[in-house]
Order: C-alpha cells, then structure tokens, then sequence
C-alpha cells in the first residue's frame, strides 16, 4: 500500500514536472582529492561531497552519492544511472552540447603543470593528462606529444617513473600530490583553460538545473561558497 | 576495528598495518572479491544452461530452430566480449526501462529520446531512484550475470555440441535397438556420456571465466581490480589518516596471488572429475582407468 502511494505520488508529481523524483542521485567519480575522493571509511568525501550536501540541503532535495568511472560518466548521466555530475567537471563548449551545466561553482582557474624537475620542455617532452579533460584537448589542440591515463592517479604515478616529463592538471589536485612527495614540483608555467567548474545534468531536466543554480547563487551570496573553497583549497575563490 | 586503531599517527609496524588493513575502504575491498566468486558461482550455471540450450537448438531437426542456435553459437564467438559488455548492458537496461514505461506510463506525452537524453517517467527507472545504493548495485550485478551468461553460453553451446557429435554412434545406435524413443536415447545415453568428452572444453572455459572477471569494472561494479586501484594508489595525508606512497604494485601482486591460487584449486578439481567421468568410458582415461584395476 505504501509502495502504491509513493509511486501515485510521483505519477502526479512526474506528470506536472518531467525530472520530478523523490532522490537526486548525484554521480561522482572518486578519485580527484580534493574534489571528491573516497575516504578510509569508504564513503566519498571531498570538496563537492560537502557542497553537494549543502546543495541539496538548500535546495530541499534528498541526494544519494554515487560513484562513476571518469571515462563513462557523461554517457551514465544521459542514460538515465544518476542525475547530476558532480566531479571537478569544467564546462566547456563541448560537454556543453550534449549535457547542461549549472553556474560555475569555482572560478576558472589557470591549470598547472607538475613534473620531477624545473627545466622540463612541455612542448617537446612527453605530457600526461587524464582522458577526456579539458587538459588532454588542451595538449591535443597544441599538437604536443600527448600520453592519457584513465585515472588521475596514474597520471602522477607516469611523471614518477618517467614515463611521462609533467603532468598537466587542475592546479589544486597537483598542489595536493607536490605538497606531499618532495621529488615533485609544480612548474611556473600555467595554462589558461575551461570555464569554472559547474553541475553537470541532463539538458532535458531544466527545473533541477534552476534548483541547484538558485542553491549555488544564495552560497555566493552569503560566503559560505567562498569558505569551503578556502577550507579544501580547490581553487581561486569568488 | 580495533580499540587501539583511534590515533593511526602513534601507531608503528604491525598495529599500524593491522590497523590499516581493518579500514572501512579496505573490507570493500575483501566483500569485491566475494562478489567475484558469487558472480563466478552463478554466472557457470547460467552459462552452461545458455549453452546446453544453444547446443540443443542447433542439432534440431525443425530448420528455424536450428538456425537461431547457430547463428546465437556462430554470433556470440564472433564479436569481441568487450563490445557485448559496453553494447547489450546499456541495450538491455534501456530496453527493460522502455517496455517498463510503456507499462506504467501509457498516458506520458513526452517523447524518450530527447537529443541525447533517455527520458522514461521515474516510476518506469529500474530500479528506482529512490531505492537504496544496494538495489543499484545488485541490478547492475545481475546485468553482468546476463551478460557473461550469454557469452559464455556460446562458447559453451560450441562445445557441447562438439561433445555430443563425439559420443560414438554405436551408442546411439544401440539405444534405437532397444527401442528407446529419440528423447530416451538422448537423455539416457546421449547426455550422460558427453560430459566426458565437453570437460576439457568446458574446464578451459572456466579458466577464461575466470579471468574475465575484471570486466564487471567496466559495467559499474566496484570489483576487485577497482579496489586494487583505488587503494594502491597514493594515499595523501590530507585526506587519509593511513598515508603511504604508490602501493598499486602490491594490491596487483594481492590479485595475482588470488587469480593464480583460483586457477590451481580449479584444476584441482577439474582433474577429479574428469577422473570421475572417465569411469567406464571407452576414452583413453576411461579404458587406462580400467586396465590400472
């Protein structure tokens, strides 16, 4: 009987509103501290773990935390599997045309490169990006010697073994991994690319797009965005 | 885990590695590889039945039979399992949500594809999105189960029906003798003698299943080849009260020793079988067998 009310409910719900359910499922991918990352009691943690919460909080959704290779984590969004990507995902024009992006929840922020030592040549060495990144388009597009990893993990592990001479990340993710090896450091050089980090959903699910918007403008406004930039160290704040 | 685990910094040696291993993070990782035997555990029978059907539809003598066993034992071998895993999953899931929102939703205007999006109405989503994490999982483990079934299934059909060709005719031949009926003399003798000639086919089947396990990684299943990943990998302070530096080598070596001790048992076992099936055979290990007693 309830079972029968709760699914009455959301036929009545579903038929004024297209996207309307009872939990957001929100996708992530685990493996990016300090954006999201699994912590020692297995639960994902991290930067967006917080803001998301925060999020559904104002927003006065229900939220469950999903896991999601970084590979499929566009074609699980607009198959249905999760409702919202939140996983360090700048927003670009490309992922633009096939998903919706919230307002930017971190300013655009320069990527940085991160390699065993200072003289390194980017553009004729070897550059390890993680597969489908604004970063790995960004080598591609300048015709540098490009090597992609599937996780971000082993992109630092490819500079480690010289395999690859730097890597070429989010500044905050390689500041994480320098600030605890010695051998590795952050170059100089930085590269202006991607628009801000923002909620990646389905473009046919507008209302929820405006919920998150409206959640992500009153952490603006209030600072409380601004604190949980400094507090994980993910970037320039607003 | 245990008492002294609340302050891993003061902790040295073995408490610290006691300690370590005994995280939350880490039993996922010990309950992955328990998922890996329940899939093997059910994904063999299931395998095997695809097969023994496949088998028996392609020795039909009704042609349209024949031919969808054929072509599902010819098919399957052909195509890379890679492609199956990354096709039929999202096929089958999309397909099982269509026909549930035809079912649930007849009234829904809206239409299902729109550009990229796969929109059914939230009471058709399976499971739905408002069932627990486990129920998702347990779904999608089930996709794999399918999946491996029907593959291996094929592989498997090929080589029953390579087995069943392989029971010597007089045998069956016998059997009409007697006047068994064609369903007597192939339950009766047909069935019961071609195990011994599908083992060794079949064995190196399972061997290859067995290996083949990491691919529930691609269809979302947080297997053992994730967890090896994810906690081998550098573990920052930061972020981590357990902090150590690039383990992934160890995790894989964990696995090999896993997958190499998985096979030895398995061929342990396979040997006694065959041992057993050979009983009373006229094979090579059946008459051996007779002339040893």
């Amino acid at each position: 009987m309830k079972k029968l009310l709760i699914t009455t409910a959301a036929l009545a719900v579903s038929a004024s509103a297209a996207m309307a359910q009872d939990v957001i499922r929100m996708g992530t991918e685990g493996a990016y501290p300090p954006w999201n990352f699994i912590n020692d009691s297995g639960e994902i943690d991290g930067f967006e773990r917080e803001l998301g919460d925060e999020l559904c909080a104002r927003a006065e959704l229900t939220c469950e935390w999903v896991s999601n290779d970084w590979d499929s984590i566009i074609p699980n969004l607009v198959s249905g599997n999760y409702d919202t990507i939140i996983a360090g995902m700048s927003i670009t024009d490309e992922r633009d045309e096939v998903i919706d992006f919230t307002q930017a929840y971190t300013p655009p922020d320069p990527s940085a490169y991160l390699a065993t030592s200072e003289d390194v040549d980017i553009e004729g060495g070897v550059i390890a990006a993680q597969t489908n990144t604004i970063q790995a388009a960004f080598i591609a597009e300048q015709g540098w010697s490009l090597l992609e990893f599937a996780t971000p993990e082993e992109t630092i592990a490819a500079v480690r073994d010289g395999e690859a001479d730097a890597v070429l990340a989010d500044m905050s993710f390689l500041a994480a991994a320098a600030a605890e090896d010695a051998d590795l450091m952050l170059l100089e050089r930085t590269e202006m690319i991607g628009g801000g980090v923002g909620m990646g959903l389905r473009e046919s699910d507008a209302e929820l797009r405006e919920k998150f918007d409206a959640a992500i403008q009153s952490m603006k406004d209030d600072g409380t965005l601004n604190e949980m930039i400094t507090k994980w160290e993910v970037s320039t704040t607003w | 885990m245990f008492t002294y685990c609340t302050d891993p910094d003061t902790l040295e040696g073995l408490a610290w590695l006691a300690c370590y291993l005994t995280t939350g993070k880490h039993m996922l990782f010990y309950v992955s590889f328990g998922t890996v035997l329940v899939l093997l555990a059910i994904t063999a029978p299931v395998a095997l039945a695809f097969g023994f059907l496949g088998a028996i539809a392609a020795r039909s003598r009704f042609a349209p039979l024949s031919v969808l066993g054929r072509i599902y034992i010819a098919m399957v071998r052909g195509v890379p399992d890679i492609v199956y895993f990354m096709f039929f999953v999202i096929a089958l899931d999309q397909g099982l949500e269509w026909i549930r929102h035809k079912v649930k939703c007849p009234d829904w205007d809206q239409p299902i594809r729109q550009g990229n999006d796969f929109i059914v109405c939230s009471a058709a989503k399976l499971p739905l999105s408002s069932s627990a994490q486990f129920w998702h999982e347990l779904y999608n483990f089930s996709l794999a189960v399918f999946t491996f079934g029907i593959v291996f299934g094929a592989f498997a059909g090929n080589v029953l029906q390579g087995a069943m060709r392989a029971v010597p005719r007089a045998q069956l031949e016998t059997a009409e003798a007697y006047g068994m009926t064609p369903r007597q003399s192939f339950w009766r003798i047909l069935v019961p003698q071609m195990w011994t000639y599908a083992l060794p086919g079949l064995s190196n089947l399972w061997m290859i299943l067995i290996k083949a396990t990491p691919l529930l990684f691609l269809l979302g299943v947080e297997d053992i080849v994730y967890w090896a990943r994810e906690l081998g990998g550098t573990a920052n302070p930061r972020f981590t009260a357990y902090p150590h530096g690039d383990w992934r080598m160890w995790y894989f070596l964990a696995l090999l020793v896993f997958y190499l001790a998985f096979t030895k048992v398995s061929e342990v076992v396979l040997a006694r079988i065959t041992k057993r099936l050979s009983h009373g055979q006229a094979t090579l290990g059946g008459v051996k067998q007779a002339r040893a007693a």
